[in-house]
């Protein structure tokens, strides 16, 4: 076909779709591959394009821009090194379900296979990290790809997407096409709305359920703002107790009665045993991961589970399901509370009134106690005292991988969906800081802060210029213990005080670190003098490092040492485990 | 979840959009997730919309097949997963091509028993014989025992292509 008059390039083309995708923002790193697509960003001033110093952080900061509003986060990285540099991020937001769209450069068609410089198999390295891949191979396809692959990341489980554009294809021209609203993909339609009848079902088990408890998880954050609202009108209508996984936070106001705290390996005492004895487990959103379960075959044993997930292969994969509900939660929640007034159950006040007050005794073993004294700050404490200062703020919480995510999960409160991103599922160290760019690059006056380790810290402390250069006043809160905290506390637990390679040597001096990227750099080890450092921190308007010296030995509570079950919980220090971890647990990590 | 779920064999149907790697995405996903698979046929059988159909003989569990059905359907250009195994009746054919090379009284028994299981004789040399011989799997498999007594030098299978039975598509 001989391209029309007006014919525009391959690469004039992309960022043309990529406006109709009402993309704003683009995160990303150039290179000679990706040179044609750099020159027609300069030529417009419709998309924004942040330049990180790393395309992983590219990665992060655009899952970080969509969590934080839902929208699709995008990516831009050259062929070879920029693409496999982003393979981390990808396979991090394949495991979150956070919806990307990454466009990496290739060599000409005509050089691949041939090992030409800056050339990966990039379709072959990503097809198992990513939700689905393109190689564009000519200009015709360009622009549909384009708009497919939107469709593919934010339709059903969202997941990220790479669409590999050989440099050739980018130089060529053709005409635009515009995408068509509403799409109908050929093959990818995920089913959102739920079956009637397992509605009809599931009302019948909830009503009748006399030790219930809701589980919900990042399912109900992907939904978007009202499947979060939808979830807590009904559960307020049951009145039943409600626990979140590490990615379900902020779905159910956390200051609420009903909300048990997060469950899981680091969860709160009265979650995970209430996941134990209940007779009725309701799923919304959740996919039974090993940190949530523990061991298996003591998982919930009494309870009949219902399980509501967009994604099928989600339900039965781990544990067995007695009622399977497939669809997207706001349109699932939609229907049960539509439900639920219908027929105006009567729900066993006694039975329930009976759970509550076991709930309440479990909830007095006051399992997130610690002893702060005047000496050293308890990593707990500093983050009370965060949560305290920026509670009537508006503010964003990113965090990095370890001890001080679980501390940060537990401490401070989430009140709302899209406030808190975390690497759940993947446990990415180095992940909160780029998050906590592109947290801010789409809410410019929100405080947003990344609850760093100082080991997470480091795996990109790079981006520190870049929130230099675009003046992100990103705030990095670093529990400083000196050491890898989460493998000091498993090596102390499991493998007999060998702090092998876990201690932080020849750390930085973050406050001259933050100086020298035009940051500012505070630090404290005086309780007495946290209160102000925070309050200092919040109110400089620029990037701030604050290092806060945390005692080096405190160790992440309540914990179920791998492979035990949810009643094996070690509550504190001076709670030994029955029994020494199994081998089979220590197999787990 | 009952632990002691024994595995038994699936044929699955897939139906696919016909573009490069997706062969590379489905075998991908059964290495990648720890999945068996025992035979895999794929061809392209429908020109007009460019599909084609790949054919998976696996073994697991329930809960395991339940999972690669799973999995298999949520690939994007999948348009469907169909467990020919649990639906009732369907037919299995494989076709396999078994050189025999042998003289005298071997030669004249190999091609007896390939008359019995109604192979055909696609090649001949003096001293060689390519029979080509269908049916279902354990045909194949017996038939290709009985040559290895007589001469067996060669064998090309390719794997098993399945459909339901009555007058329904996948």
């Amino acid at each position: 076909m001989k391209p029309e008059e007006s014919a525009t390039t391959g690469a004039d083309l992309l960022v043309k779709a990529l406006i109709d995708e009402e993309v704003e923002v683009v995160f990303g790193y150039p290179g000679g591959a990706v040179l044609p697509i750099y020159d027609s960003l300069f030529k417009q001033n419709r998309l924004r394009h942040i330049l990180v110093r790393h395309e992983q952080a590219a990665v992060h900061a655009a899952e970080g821009y969509a969590r934080s509003t839902g929208k699709v986060g995008v990516v831009l990285v050259t062929s070879g090194p920029g693409a496999t540099n982003a393979v981390t991020g990808l396979t991090d937001a394949l495991m979150d379900s956070i919806p990307v769209v990454c466009l990496t450069g290739q060599v000409p068609t005509h050089l691949i296979g041939n090992d030409a410089f800056q050339e990966a198999d990039t379709t072959g390295i990503t097809r198992p990290c990513t939700k689905h891949n393109y190689l564009v191979k000519a200009v015709g396809d360009l622009a549909r790809t384009v708009h497919e692959a939107f469709y593919v990341a934010r339709s059903g489980r969202p997941g990220p997407v790479v669409i590999d554009l050989p440099k050739d294809v980018l130089m060529n021209k053709h005409d635009y096409e515009a995408p068509k609203k509403p799409v109908q993909h050929k093959s990818y339609r995920p089913q959102v709305k739920p079956d009637p009848k397992k509605i009809e079902q599931a009302i019948d088990l909830i009503a009748a359920a006399k030790r219930p408890v809701f589980y919900t998880g990042g399912g109900v954050i992907n939904s978007g703002p009202k499947a979060s609202k939808l979830l807590a009108q009904f559960v307020r209508m049951t009145g039943y107790p409600i626990t979140n996984t590490l990615m379900g936070l902020g779905a159910f106001p956390a200051s609420d009665k009903q909300f048990l705290g997060m469950l899981g390996m680091h969860g709160t005492y009265e979650a995970n045993l209430a996941m134990y004895h209940c007779d009725v487990l309701i799923d919304i959103g959740a996919r039974f991961d090993d940190r949530i379960t523990g061991k298996l075959a003591e998982f919930s044993p009494k309870s009949k589970k219902i399980h509501v997930d967009i994604d099928p292969s989600s339900i039965n994969k781990n544990v067995r399901i007695d009622l399977p509900i497939v669809g997207d939660a706001a349109h699932v929640l939609e229907e049960l509370i539509r439900v639920w007034k219908a027929r105006q159950p009567r729900t066993d006040q006694k039975a329930l009134k009976a759970w509550w007050a076991e709930i309440e005794k479990w909830r007095g073993r006051n399992c997130l106690a610690y002893k702060q004294d005047k000496e050293t700050i308890k990593p707990q404490y500093a983050l009370e005292r965060l949560y305290h200062h920026i509670k009537d703020r508006d503010h964003y919480i990113t965090t990095e991988v370890g001890q001080h995510q679980m501390w940060a999960a537990q401490f401070l409160k989430f009140e709302q969906p899209n406030h808190w991103m975390t690497s759940g599922g993947l446990g990415t160290m180095g992940y909160g800081f780029p998050a906590a760019m592109g947290v801010q690059i789409a809410h410019p006056d929100a405080l947003v802060i990344d609850v760093a380790g100082e080991a997470s810290i480091m795996m990109n402390i790079q981006e520190l210029s870049t929130v230099a250069q675009y003046r992100l006043p990103v705030k990095i809160f670093v529990l400083n213990n000196q050491y890898m905290g989460m493998v000091r506390q498993w090596q102390e637990l499991l493998h007999g005080g060998r702090y092998s390679e876990s201690y932080m040597e020849s750390l930085p001096d973050f406050v001259k670190l933050a100086d020298a990227f035009g940051a500012v750099g505070l630090r404290t080890g005086d309780p007495a003098e946290l209160d102000g450092v925070i309050q200092e921190m919040i109110k400089i308007n620029k990037p701030v490092i604050v290092d806060v010296l945390v005692d080096k030995a405190e160790n992440c509570f309540p914990m179920i040492p791998s492979g035990a079950a949810h009643y094996d919980m070690l509550l504190g220090p001076n709670d030994r485990a029955e029994k020494p971890v199994s081998e089979e647990g220590m197999v787990l990590v | 979840m009952s632990p002691i779920e024994s595995a038994s064999r699936h044929t699955i149907s897939i139906l696919v959009d016909n573009e490069p790697g997706i062969l590379a995405r489905v075998v991908g996903l059964f290495s990648g997730r720890g999945y068996n698979i025992e035979s895999l046929t794929v061809a392209k059988t429908n020109e007009k919309e460019n599909l084609s159909r790949i054919t998976i003989v696996t073994t697991g569990t329930p809960m395991v097949i339940e999972q690669i059905k799973a999995q298999l359907d949520r690939l994007v250009p999948v348009h469907r997963v169909r467990d020919l195994t649990l639906e009732g009746e369907h037919v299995e054919r494989e076709l396999a091509l078994v050189k025999v090379k042998g003289s005298g009284e071997k030669r004249v028994e190999a091609l007896r028993l390939a008359d019995v299981f109604r192979a055909k004789v696609i090649d001949a040399k003096n001293d060689s014989f390519v029979f080509e011989v269908t049916g279902a799997s354990d045909k194949v498999d017996t038939f290709i025992g009985l040559m290895e007594k007589l001469g067996l030098v060669d064998v090309g299978r390719t794997g098993i292509v399945a459909t339901t039975r009555g007058g329904e598509a996948i």
